[in-house]
């Protein structure tokens, strides 16, 4: 063992940004095109590129490149331009602690560190909710899982957690979903949504159509069924109707919530939808934070997405790459003004 | 590897049933000295009843006066707290308050005093509202006093057993996995007993004494093998809800419920890896494996535990899970010695079992002693500590040389996760590996972790995360 693994080897920086996704890479050209030179980005996955690096779908880029990219294609476009302005994005570095005044814990497998930063940019992003956490009824049996795990596994390992699931939600995230699903020889069954019309507007969601899985408005999961692996679903409708559908899956998609147990963990205060609490520049409760991107529920209205979705169905926003894109720029010219 | 049939398993010993008990059983007699198999027909240790259950140490305060359960959870206590660190098993000394929510409840006080006394855990104290406010600040304000038990621990339900075996196991007990005991016949001074394996393969273990922990099948082994059981097993599932790591802070005891005539209640407890669940409900139904959740009863437990700590609703759950109990007619424990057949069965063991554990190991080498059997006691049996995975003490990824976090939301690592799957006892299955390692445990359930996780356990497993490959 490293005998210096377990002292605390302490390094410091002017900013520190906390997640190399789109709003961190972002953040980080910003900072360094605007000549600040002692950046760290940190990032915890063994590659940097964020949630793009395994959405190997279009459009990605639009705003940024004018190109549409695959997500894969975008994320590796990010990092190259950040690398090339000779930004140092620190991977496999998780941080442990958000502490007061910009003093991070680092996990490295190199040993723990300590990094002061004079300001620190959270950009964790957004994560969708797990079946657990929505309280589904029935056996809790292999082969269930979010898009975010069927992406990592479909484009990064080139493995496939299901062959006929069903996929619940019609948020832009579950059409993906069923991009993914087409591109792996998945086979969706079906698509439920609890509402009455799906949440992203026409032409959007006949795309079902494309993939022969079949679009059941107004239905919810009644019950799991599958002793280790599942076997069925249980659907029922607003009358109460319950119908059996055989899957080998269950995607839950959407439902997206901020990544931010490490906020909630530390000294800064957090909002209704457990985003840190922000000024108009971005800034936390400790002003030497400031967070951007899907960590935080953008109140700006395009924030929204809304030419994507059908009117009052907006569920809690994901921001597409793009607007992370233009927030961590946005957010990071702040910081600039700051320091 | 080759082909050959593996030799016939001879011992003193065969426990059947890796749960806690058998583990734990399993233990004892090896330490005692006697040749031991443990049999499991899951392929993996803790699959039925011992897999969820609400963690806590009794100390017995309000077990049944005088009774065998009683007895065990005592002695399975103590000693807990002698070998848990030479087994790095964790212990997390909290205290439980029993608190009263309503003025019929506070009447109760005396009823629950009296019965600790009888069972001589006499350190019982009152606290008045004001009092338990000061503790427990985050209390919903309908609080009206309780009684403190401060030797109510928190452990770590699964590596304890864990390390019971694992200790087991280095000082020479045998295990075999995926394989179900489906018969046997005693010829006066032996049991041959038939067994089935996972994929069709029948064999035969044979032993001077058995015991029979099967926990949620005690009775049907009984029955298949003796023709007769003195119990029934009636399953009892009990579902729990999981926060996430930032609601552990809002609660240093361990909250317990005014206990009805029916059930123990629903338990608000910090557990051992930082969280704070809520748990048990309590709902007899007909499926001895059927650990599935039920929406209105998850809903029932959350809104339960926001109505008592309304800080809670300012946290996210991580996960729901439910545990089955081997309950049976009567509520006590079914232990029953033929000792003309050599047949120990332990029967009706329900969620003091852990606890108890160690105990009813100590009552099994009493029964043995007692009938004159005993045997050449280990001089200097080997400790085997497990890896540590409570919160409250150093974690792998504290050490340098770890690789990389795999599952980022409870920090697990893959040195870690390559230790469990070559470690004394491996990771059966995925369930065996989370329950070691806690990977896919926390708030994400897998979004983040679950493609590397199926790469590192690829061929691992019968059942794997990934079904097969993409088309391209």
């Amino acid at each position: 063992m490293n005998k210096h693994s377990e002292n605390n080897n302490t390094d410091s920086c002017d900013v520190a940004i906390i997640g190399a996704g789109p709003t961190g890479l972002s953040a980080a050209i910003t900072l360094k095109e605007a000549g600040l030179h002692n950046i760290i980005v940190i990032e915890r996955e063994a590659e940097a590129g964020g949630v793009p690096r395994h959405c190997g779908h279009p459009p990605f880029g639009f705003k940024e490149y004018k190109k549409i990219l695959t997500g894969p294609q975008y994320a590796k476009k990010n990092i190259e331009r950040a690398l090339k302005l000779g930004i140092k994005i620190q991977c496999k570095t998780t941080v442990t602690k958000l502490g007061e005044n910009g003093e991070l814990s680092l996990a490295t497998p190199e040993g723990l560190k300590t990094l002061n930063a004079k300001k620190v940019l959270i950009a964790t992003g957004t994560r969708e909710t797990p079946r657990s956490a929505q309280f589904v009824t029935g056996d809790r049996a292999l082969g269930i899982c979010n898009t975010g795990a069927l992406q990592a596994m479909v484009y990064l390992k080139g493995k496939i957690p299901f062959k006929r699931p069903v996929i619940v939600g019609t948020e832009i995230v579950s059409f993906s979903a069923l991009l993914t699903c087409r591109k792996a020889g998945i086979k969706p069954v079906a698509m439920i949504e609890e509402n009455d019309k799906p949440s992203v507007r026409w032409p959007i969601h006949y795309s079902h159509y494309l993939f022969a899985s079949k679009l059941l408005l107004g239905n919810k999961i009644n019950k799991v069924i599958g002793d280790k692996r599942v076997n069925a679903v249980e659907v029922i409708n607003k009358n109460g109707d319950i119908s059996t559908l055989e899957c080998d899956g269950i995607l839950f998609t959407g439902k997206f919530t901020p990544e931010s147990s490490l906020v909630q963990m530390s000294h800064l205060t957090i909002d209704e939808n457990f985003s840190p609490t922000v000024n108009a520049l971005g800034q936390c409760s400790d002003p030497s934070y400031y967070a951007a991107g899907n960590l935080i529920q953008l109140s700006n209205e395009e924030g929204r997405n809304n030419i994507f979705y059908a009117k009052g169905n907006a569920p809690q926003a994901v921001n597409v790459s793009g607007l992370c894109w233009e927030h961590g720029r946005d957010i990071a010219n702040n910081i600039l003004k700051s320091l | 590897m080759t082909s050959k049939a593996p030799p016939i398993i001879d011992v003193d010993i065969a426990v059947i049933g890796g749960g806690i008990v058998g583990c734990a059983v399993a233990r004892r007699m090896t330490l005692e000295g006697a040749s031991v198999v443990l049999v499991e027909k899951s392929a993996d240790i803790l699959a039925g009843a011992s897999k969820g259950n609400s963690a806590i140490l009794h100390t017995g305060f309000d077990a049944p006066n005088d009774s065998l359960e009683h007895e065990c959870i005592q002695n399975g206590y103590n000693e807990y707290l002698e070998i848990h660190e030479s087994l790095n098993l964790p212990l997390l000394k909290t205290g439980a308050l029993l608190v009263a929510w309503t003025e019929s409840e506070e009447e109760q006080f005396s009823k629950i005093l009296k019965k600790a006394q009888h069972n001589k855990v006499n350190d019982l104290q009152l606290l008045s509202k004001k009092e338990l406010l000061q503790r427990e600040p985050n209390l919903a304000n309908s609080a009206r006093a309780a009684i403190e038990v401060p030797r109510e621990y928190v452990i770590d339900p699964w590596s304890a057993p864990l390390a019971y075996l694992s200790q087991a196991v280095v000082n020479g007990c045998q295990t075999t996995f995926s394989t179900e005991v489906t018969g046997g016949d005693f010829d006066g001074e032996r049991w041959t007993l038939q067994t089935n394996t996972l994929d069709n393969k029948k064999g035969i273990i044979k032993a001077k004494h058995v015991i029979n922990s099967a926990g949620l099948y005690g009775d049907i082994l009984d029955q298949d093998v003796l023709g007769e059981s003195e119990f029934t097993i009636k399953p009892r599932k009990g579902e729990f809800v999981v926060f996430d790591k930032p609601a552990h802070a809002l609660v240093k005891n361990i909250i317990l419920p005014i206990p009805t005539e029916i059930t123990k209640g629903v338990v608000i407890f910090p557990t051992i890896f930082g969280n704070l669940a809520v748990g048990p409900t309590a709902d007899e139904q007909e499926g001895r494996s059927d650990a599935s959740v039920d929406q209105k009863n998850l809903e029932m437990l959350y809104d339960l535990a926001i109505e008592k700590v309304p800080a809670l609703k300012n946290v996210r759950v991580n996960a729901t899970y439910a545990g089955i109990r081997p309950a049976t007619e009567k509520s006590e424990y079914r232990v029953r010695h033929l000792n003309e057949k050599n047949w120990i069965t332990l029967g009706g063991i329900r969620s003091t079992g852990l606890t108890a554990s160690l105990g009813i190991a100590q009552h099994v080498q009493k029964l043995f002693a007692e009938q004159g059997i005993t045997f050449n006691r280990l001089s200097t049996p080997l400790a085997h500590p497990v890896p540590n995975i409570a919160e409250h003490l150093p974690r792998d990824w504290q050490k340098s040389g770890y690789e990389e976090i795999v599952c980022h939301c409870e920090l697990a690592t893959k040195r870690e996760i390559i230790a469990a799957l070559n470690s004394t006892l491996p990771a059966g299955n995925l369930s065996g590996l989370k329950r070691r390692t806690r990977v896919t445990m926390g708030r994400c359930q897998g979004f983040y972790c679950s493609a590397r996780l199926d790469e590192l356990t690829e061929d691992k497993f019968v059942d794997s995360i990934s079904v097969g490959n993409t088309d391209e």
